[in-house]
């Protein structure tokens, strides 16, 4: 016994994975699978590009270009820049119920905030609340890292120094007086950033924190005054604040400013004219940028997008042509093959 | 040297018979061999030039070995200059060293070799651009991680191939070895033996250096060494000591007192050739090579043995004969390397386009948006140069850093299954297959031409004496004692002959029953010849007899004789002792005509007891007919019979008797001794005189010996040829044998026009003629399409010997021809076309690509009578030439060389000789395993190797070149596409396990199939499944999935928002909706593309999505936001993304559109154009149905023989047997009385010699 052992010390294990055998499925695309694959795909493509394009097809948008480029813009006035605090109004008619709730949202075009270096022009320590990075914010916030006097800035950087700053009111005109049309800007942001991202330092009252430290040049206040309205809305955890440092992923984009849901509006914007009151702030035109007010509301699927509905149903389409095109190939080929 | 040298100077036809021994030869060499030789044929005798050879070139200080004398050699004048003033003395020691690095050099060594790698140090140079913070784009640990995993592996890998190498130095060095130390023998070490060491060695001991035989304990100093190691070889070679040696160097103190100087050639690995001079006590004697004991024999029947150390280490033949080792690089290597340049050029021209792009935007919007101000007064160029560094760091990944360590890892794994395969177990010597290197893998899926070694690789290097004639009738097939026939017969039972040799078989009762009976006298005494007529040496032990023959031909003829009745018992110098069934008998061996090439036959004259004297010949049927009696009987049945012989490719022999009358002989005897003393010419002498008794021969019958064939070397060879695989074989032996073996592995086919080296030699001249006067009427053409050589259409061989290799190719006659042309004055221009002497290096090429192509016109080619170099040499010719990929196969030492030079070698693993195992890259104990390593191992290898580059670099291209689409939306800013993490585990983690397994276990049909369809192996030899069009389609795959992939989720992103209105189209949200897309696309497509789902295959794909998804949401959660906070910047955009349907939808999307188009044309593709693969693919339940039925019904079924012409099929030993050693008596020397006078003249040469010293 033994000795039979020596003669086959060498001898390879026979399992099914030395000797390669494992058992397998060898699948083939053979047209039984891929031509009756190709018209379901075709036919559930084609289902849910009709439903998303239904979908869409309801939902209402409306739009308002206030960058004040035409000169029969109300906001032309304010396009030049050396007017401070310029106020504009904006007046448009609804002439039938937008359905609520209605979302209130701030468009940018041709501004490129997913420009790298801009985009990591911050200092993340900073702002999940490190008082360390209050003396000495990193150096990728350069040039809105110090002041001209040494001191620091909080928050620094290119992205934080460059935030969005009109400010919108909203009010329906009902037999000519201004009805004030509530704007709630609370959960605007995404739960995590103002949670868990994002942090203040836990100094109270907040205030002291920034002892030492200034304001961003282009802001009008310090970081922890910027909701007076709300004490705990305030500092790194400001959510306009947050939904600007979230940046957008292409030049042109939206962000959600308000959220129309409250009193009378819960169930959206009834028919009938409003106005849009405009702190014209922000400077857009050197750069030739666009600034929008769009009022939306959201189904199932997120907001107006017609591309996906269109791109599924065509897809779909040509599923199912090529599943006839490849039937009539392999009917044309597959005869004498098999011989 | 016994054999002369091929008179190759003279005549323009080179012998066949020897071999061209050009190894290492230089021209001087060769220069001073035509010297001696004229010296020695002319005038041998006359007192040799006032001083002594040696100091006639003073350049060369020779090799000086002292005995017992360790301090003479470290003398400074025998230093070499080894590093700048460091000196090192020429002797090496014995230790061998073939590891690469110790514990302190292997980190900084293995790093560098690993840095060699272009790839490797294109990565640190990224490291280093990524620190350099105007550039970085991306944080370092994304390339660091990657590159330190790559580098770790490897070097691990390094490392236990290193400790397997220590590990086998370490055993040889440490074998001990009796050393004459301090006056009495130690044992030592092999490493410590010097140069100049006496030492003792014993029966069965390994020869551990390269020794001069001083004395043994045999007679005369005889010693037996077994030279499989070196050639192969399994019949004893005798070496000897000087007579001076032997009788004066038995006793230990004798040995301490020994302190010659032997002068002799410098170390060089010709293992036919030594010459040199041992200086003793004032004498001079001439050494050779029958006093040398090399490195890697064993010593056999030799129970002490003396020798001094004359090389060592790394100087010994074996050693030197190892040749360079090759890095070996597969041809895929190569491509992918080219492939990588490619990828890099692209990267380079992708990045400037974009750093143009970037000075263009940025001279246009960018500095004209003031939140983008940076501080920074730096000109839009500038920037764009900047972009540039940038851009190539993001793409970077284009150039897949995973890629070599994957390629390696994948090849492990294909070795290992090589290693594990029991269809290439060979249960008798417990010996499985073994992949030696673990790089060469997809190249065995790429093989073109098989260069084979002969002896010990197709055949077993067993004789078996099979079938013979005697008088009218033949036996051998299997029969009853009666002489029925029948299908399927017994061996025959020896039992009742005591000394029969238990292993030999024999399957024809009747001839034993004829024997037996003791009537038939024709054949007794054609037994009796067969016991008398050889030149074998037997040993008795144990009761045992062991027979010792010059060749295993002999061997077998004895040994039949010997279990028919007829036992050689033992011989004396001039008796030989047989037992004839039971009765004892003592012949007086009167003459021994030895066997040469030239005589193709051997005789013995002997008187038998009673006094008659009987002259008993074996031979080539050829030289036997030629010599018969015309009152000889038997001619035509026997000439039937051996024609029946050699169409079963079996090895004939005529034997025949002769009656000589006392006065007859005594009138032969006489001039038989007169030629035995000629100093001109002795040899032709003696060829004289045999002739003359050899004549007027009885015929008795024939015998036929099958050179018996490795197991299933036939079919093996076949299916081979059915693979589009050529097969040549490349040997040391005869002709004839060579040709034999053909036929009988079916190599070599009866519909075959066999052309041989004078056929070739014409044609080739022709060719160059038609050149030449090409030149001359017409301008030197552009390259028209080579014509075949062979225009009448059928089926090609080409049997061609050494010497005509070296005709053919012009070796080693560039300084004869040199010396020739200052002859003549000066070169005369070529007037001649006929000339078939090549004029320039040019003609010299041509010459050999001609040669080249007319041999690949062949079906088949067998070159003999070559030498190890010319085995090489005829490898890297095709190589060269052919651009094709090669495979050599052999076992012993004379294939290393080609071993080393084909692109795959395989050892003949099993046997005694290691040396060709050693240096092989694949080695398995059957020469049949190489059809499955090639069809079944090399086919999946080749198949998967490319598969999974193709995958690879789909993957990396549609991984990277979205950065690449969006950089054209975020103003050419070397923004990246994904989160960075993403890019660095994407290699690691998310994305190569499913093509790694598919690298490693895919299989389109299963090996049963690969075996039975061989032409399903000639994608590989056409390189059809990976190349430049293959790359460019992976290339452009990678771009459409990766524009689908940027562009739908842009489309889609372009203006939305979420379903609770937030606006999702963040650039985060946007990363992780790509890189999910990617993830999904990557691994289904790798499903689409597995044709062998396993289990495991299954679980990676699944498991990758799983790992990306489980990672994900790890770096996007809180916990590790907590820890890194500047790290881990995407804190809960997998979870806020992810809820949204709207996400999915558009995830689904893309991966939808990157997968169906590739699905429709794979389906449309295969249906109009299948290939092969497609066919039995498809068809492969219903082959394997017939498979199982066919193996249930037969199993193998012998092998077919057709009816072949007629040719002689006569071959015999490989060298001359050891006649001259038996006949010779005391002085057992080849050429003894040549020395009488010489003596003198030497002891007055080394008188001035030794004062001079």
């Amino acid at each position: 016994m033994v000795k039979e052992e020596q003669e086959t010390a060498n001898r390879p294990d026979n399992t099914a994975f030395t000797q390669q055998r494992l058992p397998a499925w060898q699948p083939m695309l053979s047209a039984g699978i891929v031509i009756p694959g190709f018209v379901l795909i075709g036919l559930a493509f084609i289902g849910i590009g009709v439903a998303l394009f239904v979908t869409t097809r309801s939902i209402q948008v409306l739009e308002l270009d206030y960058s004040g480029v035409e000169q029969s813009s109300p906001c032309f006035k304010c396009s030049d820049t050396s007017t401070k605090n310029c106020v504009c109004n904006m007046n448009f008619n609804l002439d039938k119920l937008f359905e609520g709730p209605v979302f209130f949202y701030y468009g940018l075009s041709n501004y490129f905030q997913n420009f790298r270096r801009y985009g990591v022009s911050k200092d993340l320590d900073q702002l999940s609340g490190n008082l360390d990075n209050f003396e000495n914010p990193t150096d990728d916030c350069v040039p809105f890292q110090y002041d001209a006097n040494k001191k620091p800035i909080v928050p620094c950087g290119a992205v934080a120094n460059s935030i969005f700053n009109d400010t919108f009111k909203l009010y329906q005109i009902i037999g000519g007086t201004k009805k004030p049309v509530p704007l709630d800007g609370k959960g605007i942001a995404w739960w995590t950033d103002y949670n868990i991202k994002n942090r203040n330092p836990s100094v109270t009252p907040l205030k002291n924190a920034f002892n030492g430290t200034v304001q961003p040049s282009n802001w009008p206040k310090p970081a922890y005054e910027l909701d007076p309205t709300d004490p705990a809305n305030n500092g790194f955890i400001n959510q306009d604040f947050l939904v600007w440092m979230r940046r957008a992923a292409l030049p042109n984009f939206r962000k959600l400013y308000r959220r129309i849901a409250e009193e009378d509006y819960a169930q959206g914007l009834p028919a009938g004219n409003y106005s849009l009151e405009i702190a014209y702030n922000y400077p857009v035109l050197s750069f030739d940028g666009r600034k929008k007010v769009v009022l939306s509301n959201v189904s199932w699927m997120g907001g107006k997008n017609e591309f996906l509905g269109i791109a599924y149903l065509v897809i779909g389409s040509l599923c199912v042509v090529m599943s006839v095109v490849m039937l009539i190939v392999y009917a044309k080929f597959k005869f004498p093959d098999e011989e | 040297m016994s054999v002369r040298r091929p008179d190759t100077h003279g005549s323009m036809v080179p012998n066949d018979e020897v071999m061209p021994y050009s190894d290492d030869e230089t021209d001087d060499e060769l220069d001073d061999d035509f010297d001696e030789t004229s010296d020695e044929g002319e005038e041998p005798e006359v007192p040799r030039p006032p001083h002594p050879p040696v100091e006639a070139r003073p350049s060369e200080i020779g090799w000086k070995v002292k005995a017992n004398d360790r301090p003479y050699h470290q003398l400074p004048e025998f230093e070499k200059k080894v590093f700048l003033c460091i000196k090192k003395s020429r002797y090496s020691g014995n230790a061998i060293k073939t590891y690469k690095y110790n514990a302190i050099t292997f980190l900084p060594l293995n790093l560098y070799e690993q840095f060699k790698r272009a790839a490797n140090l294109y990565f640190l140079a990224l490291l280093i651009l990524q620190i350099i913070p105007d550039i970085t784009t991306l944080p370092w640990y994304t390339t660091l991680i990657p590159l330190v995993v790559v580098l770790g592996i490897t070097a691990i890998k390094d490392l236990v191939d290193d400790l397997a190498r220590h590990r086998m130095d370490k055993e040889i060095n440490n074998r001990r070895c009796d050393v004459l130390l301090n006056g009495s023998f130690q044992e030592t070490k092999w490493m410590d033996i010097q140069v100049g060491d006496v030492v003792r060695m014993k029966k069965n001991d390994f020869i551990p250096a390269d020794i001069l035989l001083l004395s043994s304990s045999n007679p005369n100093s005889l010693c037996y060494v077994e030279t499989a190691e070196l050639d192969g070889e399994t019949n004893l070679k005798f070496k000897m000591g000087l007579r001076v040696t032997d009788e004066r160097l038995q006793q230990e103190d004798q040995l301490a007192q020994f302190d010659a100087l032997i002068d002799c050639e410098e170390p060089n690995n010709r293992l036919d050739k030594f010459t040199g001079t041992m200086l003793w006590q004032r004498e001079r004697y001439p050494l050779d090579l029958d006093n040398m004991m090399l490195r890697g024999c064993k010593i056999r029947n030799t129970d002490v043995s003396h020798g001094l150390v004359i090389f060592a280490g790394g100087n010994t033949k074996i050693m030197r004969n190892g040749g360079k080792t090759r890095f070996k690089r597969t041809k895929i290597d190569e491509l992918m390397n080219y492939m990588v340049y490619t990828i890099f050029a692209l990267l380079i021209l992708v990045a400037a386009g974009l750093a143009i792009g970037h000075s263009f935007w940025y001279e246009e919007i960018g500095s004209k948006a003031w939140y983008l101000y940076d501080g920074k007064n730096q000109s839009s160029s500038y920037r764009g140069f900047l972009s540039f560094w940038g851009y190539i760091i993001v793409l970077n990944t284009m150039v897949p850093i995973s890629l070599y360590v994957s390629v390696e890892v994948i090849r492990l794994g294909q070795s290992k299954f090589i290693n594990w395969d029991l269809q290439m177990y060979f249960a008798e010597k417990d010996t499985p297959a073994k992949a030696r290197t673990t790089t060469l893998n997809e190249q065995l899926g790429q093989i073109e031409y098989i260069f084979s070694d002969k002896t010990g690789t197709l055949t077993q290097n067993v004789m078996q004496f099979k079938k013979c004639t005697i008088a009218e009738r033949s036996y051998g097939n299997p029969t009853t004692a009666e002489g029925v026939t029948l299908d399927r017969g017994r061996p025959v039972d020896w039992t009742w002959n005591h000394l029969a040799d238990k292993k030999f078989q024999f399957m024809d009762h009747s001839l034993v029953a004829v024997v037996r009976s003791l009537k038939d006298k024709e054949a007794l005494e054609f037994f009796k010849l067969l016991s008398l007529c050889h030149t074998v040496m037997v040993e008795h032990k144990d009761g045992d007899l062991i027979y010792q023959a010059a060749s295993p031909d002999e061997g077998a003829l004895v040994t039949a004789a010997r279990n028919f009745g007829y036992v050689f018992l033992s011989r004396t110098q001039d008796t030989i002792t047989i037992r004839e069934m039971d009765q004892e008998n003592t012949y007086h061996m009167l003459a021994l005509l030895d066997f040469n090439s030239d005589r193709k036959r051997m005789s013995i004259i002997l008187k038998f007891p009673d006094g008659r004297i009987r002259l008993y010949c074996k031979g080539a049927d050829t030289v036997i007919y030629e010599r018969l009696s015309p009152n000889s009987k038997y001619k035509e049945t026997t000439q039937t019979a051996l024609d029946e012989f050699a169409n079963e490719t079996l090895r004939t022999l005529c034997l025949c008797y002769k009656d000589i009358s006392q006065a007859e002989f005594d009138a032969w005897s006489r001039k038989h001794k007169e030629a035995q003393v000629t100093m001109v010419d002795r040899d032709a002498a003696l060829d004289h005189v045999y002739e003359e008794i050899e004549k007027d021969l009885m015929l008795i019958g024939a015998t036929a010996i099958e050179d018996k064939l490795q197991e299933g070397v036939p079919e093996t060879i076949a299916t081979l040829a059915k693979a589009g695989i050529k097969i040549w074989v490349l040997t040391g032996d005869k002709k004839e044998t060579a040709e034999n073996i053909g036929y009988a592995c079916s190599l070599l086919t009866d519909d075959m026009q066999i052309h041989y080296g004078e056929d070739v030699n014409e044609k080739l001249v022709v060719r160059q003629a038609n050149r030449r006067s090409e030149a001359f009427t017409s301008h030197p053409s552009k390259k028209k399409p080579a014509e075949p050589f062979f225009t009448d259409g059928g089926k090609n061989a080409l049997i061609i010997t050494g010497g005509w290799l070296n005709e053919i190719l012009y070796e080693k006659k560039k300084k004869r021809r040199r010396l020739r042309l200052r002859r003549l004055g000066k070169r005369p221009p070529i007037t001649n076309p006929q000339d078939p002497q090549p004029c320039n290096d040019w003609e010299k090429e041509m010459r050999q690509i001609d040669f080249v192509d007319m041999a690949c016109e062949c079906e088949a080619v067998i070159c003999c009578r070559v030498t190890p170099k010319q085995k090489a040499n005829v490898v890297s010719l095709v190589k060269k030439y052919k651009k094709a990929v090669t495979l050599s196969i052999g076992d012993g030492a004379n294939d290393v060389n080609m071993i080393k030079t084909a692109d795959i070698g395989v050892g003949i693993s099993g046997q005694e000789g290691m040396q060709a195992v050693m240096s092989s890259d694949y080695a398995f104990a059957q020469f049949r395993y190489l059809q499955r390593l090639l069809l079944v191992h090399g086919r999946w290898s080749y198949i998967r190797m490319c598969k999974f580059l193709r995958f690879f670099f789909f993957k990396n291209f549609s991984f990277t070149l979205i950065h690449f689409w969006y950089s054209f939306f975020s103003g050419y800013s070397s923004q990246i596409g994904y989160e960075d993490w993403f890019i660095t585990l994407y290699n690691l983690c998310y994305s190569s396990l499913p093509v790694l397994l598919v690298g490693l276990l895919d299989q389109d049909v299963n090996d049963k199939l690969s075996l039975k369809f061989p032409r399903l192996y000639l994608p590989g030899q056409e390189r059809r499944m990976f190349n430049y069009k293959n790359f460019f389609v992976s290339l452009f795959h990678g771009i459409f999935v990766s524009l689908i992939i940027f562009f739908i989720p842009y489309g889609a992103f372009l203006q939305t928002m979420g379903q609770d209105g937030e606006a999702p189209s963040d650039y985060q949200s946007f990363a992780v909706v790509t890189a999910s897309s990617l993830i999904f696309t990557v691994n289904l497509q790798i499903s689409l593309d597995t044709a062998y789902w396993t289990f495991v295959n299954c679980f990676a794909v699944l498991g990758s999505i799983a790992i990306y998804f489980g990672i994900v949401f790890d770096l996007h959660s809180a916990g590790i936001h907590f820890l890194f906070p500047s790290m881990f910047t995407f804190t809960g955009v997998a979870s806020n993304a992810l809820r949204q349907p709207y996400l999915w939808l558009t995830i689904i999307l893309t991966v939808g559109i990157s997968l169906l188009p590739v699905i429709c044309i794979q389906f449309l593709y295969k249906t109009i154009w299948p290939s092969d693969g497609d066919k039995v693919q498809r068809n492969r339940k219903k082959y394997e149905k017939e498979l199982e039925e066919e193996e249930r019904r037969t199993k193998t079924s012998a092998f077919q023989r057709g009816r072949r012409s007629r040719r002689s099929a006569y071959a015999f030993s490989h060298s001359r047997g050891y006649a001259d050693l038996l006949a010779s008596g005391r002085s057992i020397r080849r050429r003894p009385p040549t020395r009488g006078g010489a003596q003198d003249s030497i002891r007055e040469v080394s008188q001035r010699e030794a004062e001079n010293i």
